[in-house]
């Protein structure tokens, strides 16, 4: 049964210290937090199936769920699990975009094709999803394969982090590619959250 | 090449067993063995067309279904890749030789913003494994890149990837200038790329979306039969 007033965000992984650091922030205590797998951004094709099952799992529990996702390369298959399901996502293609805003990540691509996009999370688990997710470890001639167009690494910051920002200019050499840093802070993310938090309080 | 201890000897093999051994080769991406059986099919007489078609292309072709299934991922098929290019290497110049004209020709490229060409390098790959002749006019291509190479190389597919949501509707402009210019009948179009379906493919007005480069072979192989088919017709 629907617990009255509390509400639920389902947030991709890669997410979790965002969503968190916003609650936290606003102190929106009346939100809960279940965050996928992170290791879903590398397989968007299962993202959609997650959710339709975390909605499930959870819908009894909640007066209602929010949906922490762009459509992040799942090509409107998410988009059909949330209108079946009644239940609203972050606007936007991917997280680059909405933490970046559309007209500014749409300059970012523009301006350079090549830009290889990091945010927080990934400049801290590079290693993990990236170099290890493409199998660089085990086989680093595949590197320019990978990354071998690209001309620049983008790094979209949420939180201002010396150490983050040191990382990304690390990974940036590693790659063989041209530092650029952004500062965005939480973006669409945020926008989203107050809104849906705001939708509560209306109810 | 020499056999190291512990390695076994790919000349030992018959053929049956050659082939099935560079199946092997190529779904765990031994390009060194994999060139190596190569030459010892030519060694024994095989024709290159035969050497690719048995050995190359249907080992690529059990790698692709396991990658569509989830049991291979983008580093293995990557390798996989790397290993047949290594024998195409070797055969490339010998099926020129043999005067057998290509069953198609194809100019393929990524879409202008779009940098990301490991699968339209995959499907070219496979396309000329089967038979087509390959033009690749590279990344990031503006439409007037795509007119200059179908004007300049006469082919008769054109296709076009993409890997970004925000890149792919670029594929409706080249698409749409086509039929501006009254070109778009002369070609078939085929569209791929990760974030596309085949109501995309629809959308944007080209004749079909390929999910992957065996889908990408055998939908070029049926649309320029039926095509060639209703030009005799008429």
């Amino acid at each position: 049964m629907a617990t009255a007033g509390r509400k639920l965000v389902i947030a991709c992984g890669a997410l979790a210290h965002e969503v968190a650091a916003l609650r936290n922030s606003y102190r929106w205590l009346e939100l809960d937090v279940h965050c996928l797998p992170p290791e879903l951004h590398n397989r968007p094709e299962r993202i959609a199936p997650a959710v339709r099952a975390a909605i499930a799992a959870h819908r009894d529990d909640y007066s209602e769920i929010f949906v922490a996702y762009a459509d992040c390369g799942t090509s409107g298959a998410l988009d059909a699990v949330l209108r079946e399901a009644g239940v609203e996502r972050i606007d936007g293609v991917h997280c680059y975009q909405f933490f970046a805003g559309v007209d500014a990540f749409a300059q970012l691509a523009d301006s350079e094709p090549g830009s290889f996009f990091l945010t927080d999370f990934l400049v801290r688990h590079f290693d993990r999803l990236v170099f290890r997710g493409l199998g660089l470890d085990r086989h680093p001639e595949l590197q320019s394969q990978y990354f071998g167009n690209y001309r620049r690494l983008v790094y979209l910051s949420q939180r201002v982090d010396a150490d983050n920002a040191a990382a990304a200019e690390v990974i940036a050499g590693r790659l063989g590619l041209e530092y650029h840093f952004r500062h965005t802070g939480y973006g669409g993310l945020e926008h989203s959250l107050h809104r849906f938090v705001a939708r509560e309080a209306q109810i | 090449m020499s056999v190291a201890e512990g390695e076994f000897d790919l000349r030992t093999l018959d053929d049956a067993e050659l082939v099935e051994q560079v199946h092997d080769d190529l779904y765990n991406g031994m390009k060194p063995e994999v060139v190596l059986a190569t030459h010892i099919f030519l060694e024994r007489g095989w024709g290159p067309d035969k050497v690719l078609n048995d050995a190359l292309v249907e080992g690529m072709r059990i790698v692709g279904v396991d990658f569509r299934d989830g049991i291979l991922f983008v580093p293995e098929v990557l390798l996989a890749a790397n290993a047949m290019k290594g024998g195409m290497e070797i055969l490339r110049p010998l099926l020129a030789e043999t005067g057998a004209e290509p069953i198609g020709k194809v100019v393929i490229g990524t879409v202008k913003g779009d940098i990301h060409d490991i699968g339209k390098n995959l499907v070219g790959m496979m396309l000329e494994g089967a038979g087509f002749e390959v033009i690749d006019i590279g990344i990031n291509n503006p439409v007037e890149k795509y007119l200059d190479a179908l004007e300049l190389h006469k082919p008769d597919i054109l296709g076009m990837s993409a890997l970004l949501t925000t890149t792919m509707p670029y594929m409706k402009v080249v698409v749409d200038t086509l039929k501006q210019k009254n070109l778009r009948e002369k070609y078939i179009v085929l569209v791929g790329g990760a974030p596309l379906n085949d109501e995309f493919g629809k959308a944007v007005g080209a004749d079909a979306y390929c999910r992957d480069a065996a889908v990408a072979v055998e939908t070029a192989k049926a649309l320029i039969a039926a095509k060639r088919a209703a030009a005799r017709a008429h």
